[in-house]
């Protein structure tokens, strides 16, 4: 069912089109979320197309980044962690029973907020997905490490050292060679945790560039404290405040015209 | 006045640091010296060589192999015993107890550490031993078997107490990583997790195969007094440790050759120790230096 969406764009040129346009790829559906008793998000319905990028801006505290992580179930290690409503992907509610975590999480990728390479050598780092689906044949790991550290433009810099500790890497490289880690796995969806919040501003640049070149064959989810960055690189923005989504729209909307006056407050940045 | 109390304290707080540190020093030292008047009757090669150790015996042999073989003999016992329980509790209790059970369950488990080895030493000679005799026929009533599986079990809070602060260092980012690609619980685990503590759980290991090596009150007990050159582990052996204990209980004459032989053979103890610590040492500084 996650895949149809992937085979119907393959059948024609001009339905890949209309389904770049229209697809729905990511849904919630009047969803809330509890850490016990207390509410940190509720009623956010929210429909994201395929193949688009869409930053979640707000306060710290505000629910973004668990908005974020309803989508690959990565809430669901919080002790008390509740969810009510739907989230949907590819029309399938992921929490019902009889989904597998596991292959949900090979669907949607994740990139964190500060570099997490594994502690060893950068070839393993972008392989280790793939072993854990069984895939050790070196010629098959070999092909898949190298397009996907191509992807994550991280190759000119590595590719006489791939048996080198990735800890060994700066910042902004090792949060490359993470995107690249995700890629390998194929998912279709990618979601980003303040992915360029611990990097310095030239770093910042190549994954904003980065962010924008992987649009063509990824949904992109983006959590993000950096205005600019959100005008940058999303093509919708939702402003979240104290728990609900206040404002969803086109981002230039967003930034240029917005329909409320806390989302206009919060972007010329008179609080958060 | 108070100036005069902040000096006088200052400067006990300081004798205390110095007599650990004089202590130390004094023991290497008449370790060595004692050593040498040894080394001047028996070679150092004789001693490394010789494969009989019978320095109490009219027919005279000092070659140490046979004690190190009983030492190590025993020690392997112990660590098969322990390595495996052990990284199954610090796995268990980092990876997959709920928080109050790890809690509670944590200080239990370092209570074995708090037993008394003389009550350890009858434990496998009066209950370990008469237990393995109706399963393993030739079984001696001294032997390097029960005697290193209750070191084991000594050394168990060792490996798991060590291995599971190891491994609950390891950053959460890591864990969420791998579940993030789609690893179960087992493959985080076993692919992320443990490789990632690796260096911490080593020197876990080395330490605990260190107090096995210096471990006397169990094996004097329990492994009996006869050095010999053997792997068996049913027949009765003599560790390094054990020797010691008979010479300074025995009536041996203070200052002859077979007494200085406890000092060349506490200096040998010493520096196998002194190597292991220094790498487990070692091994955890680097796996500190790896997240900070």
């Amino acid at each position: 069912m996650i895949t149809s969406v992937i085979k119907e764009k393959k059948n024609s040129k001009g339905m890949q089109d209309k389904i770049k346009q229209n697809s729905i790829k990511l849904e919630s559906e009047n969803v809330g979320v509890f850490y016990g008793h207390k509410k940190v998000l509720q009623n956010v319905t929210m429909r994201i197309q395929a193949n688009t990028v869409t930053a979640l801006i707000g306060p710290s505290g505000c629910g973004k980044s668990t908005y974020l992580r309803l989508f690959n179930r990565m809430n669901d290690y919080i002790d008390n962690f509740r969810k009510e409503g739907d989230v949907i992907i590819d029309g399938n509610e992921i929490y019902k029973k009889g989904i597998e975590i596991e292959e949900l999480r090979k669907t949607v990728g994740m990139v964190f907020q500060k570099p997490n390479p594994f502690p060893k050598s950068i070839y393993e780092n972008v392989a280790y997905g793939l072993r854990i689906q069984g895939i050790n044949k070196k010629s098959a790991l070999d092909e898949i490490v190298e397009k996907s550290i191509k992807q994550a433009a991280l190759w000119d810099e590595v590719k006489d050292d791939l048996k080198k500790n990735a800890l060994t890497l700066s910042g902004g490289q090792q949060q490359r060679l993470c995107i690249a880690r995700t890629l390998a796995v194929q998912p279709s969806v990618i979601l980003m945790d303040e992915p360029a919040s611990a990097l310095d501003p030239i770093s910042t640049a190549r994954i904003e560039d980065l962010i924008y070149e992987l649009k063509q064959n990824y949904t992109i989810l983006i959590v993000t404290h950096n205005m600019q960055q959100a005008g940058r690189v999303s093509d919708h923005t939702g402003f979240f405040y104290l728990g609900e989504l206040v404002e969803f729209g086109d981002t230039r909307q967003i930034f240029t015209n917005p329909k409320s006056e806390k989302t206009e407050s919060y972007i010329s940045g008179r609080f958060g | 006045m108070l100036k005069a109390k902040e000096y006088i304290i200052e400067k006990g707080l300081l004798l205390c640091a110095l007599i650990t540190a004089l202590t130390t020093i004094g023991i290497i030292l008449v370790l060595t010296i004692e050593a040498i008047t040894f080394f001047k009757e028996i070679s150092l090669v004789d001693f490394l060589t010789d494969t009989q150790w019978t320095p109490l015996y009219s027919e005279k042999h000092f070659g140490v192999l046979p004690l190190l073989a009983g030492t190590f003999l025993t020690t392997v016992i112990a660590i098969l015993v322990a390595l495996p329980i052990g990284m199954g509790i610090a796995i268990y209790l980092s990876e997959y107890a709920p928080k109050s059970f790890r809690k509670t369950i944590k200080p239990l488990l370092e209570l074995l550490a708090a037993v008394p080895t003389v009550v350890y030493g009858f434990f496998a000679l009066m209950v370990v031993t008469p237990f393995l005799q109706k399963i393993i026929p030739g079984l001696s009533g001294f032997n390097a078997l029960s005697a290193g599986i209750v070191m084991g079990v000594m050394i168990i809070p060792f490996i798991s107490s060590m291995s599971e602060d190891a491994l609950h260092a390891v950053p959460k980012s890591l864990r969420e990583a791998a579940y993030g690609m789609g690893s179960t619980r087992l493959q985080t685990v076993f692919k992320v997790t443990i490789p990632s503590a690796s260096s911490g759980i080593t020197a876990s290991a080395i330490l605990a195969i260190s107090r096995a090596i210096g471990e006397t009150m169990i094996v004097a007990i329990a492994a009996g007094q006869m050095p010999g050159l053997t792997f068996n582990p049913i027949k009765p052996v003599q560790t390094i440790t054990a020797y010691i204990v008979q010479v300074s209980s025995g009536d041996v004459p203070f200052g002859s050759l077979e007494h200085s032989t406890i000092f060349a053979t506490g200096i040998s103890l010493f520096v196998l120790t002194f190597i292991l610590n220094s790498i487990s040492f070692w091994v955890s500084k680097k796996y500190h230096r790896q997240y900070e």
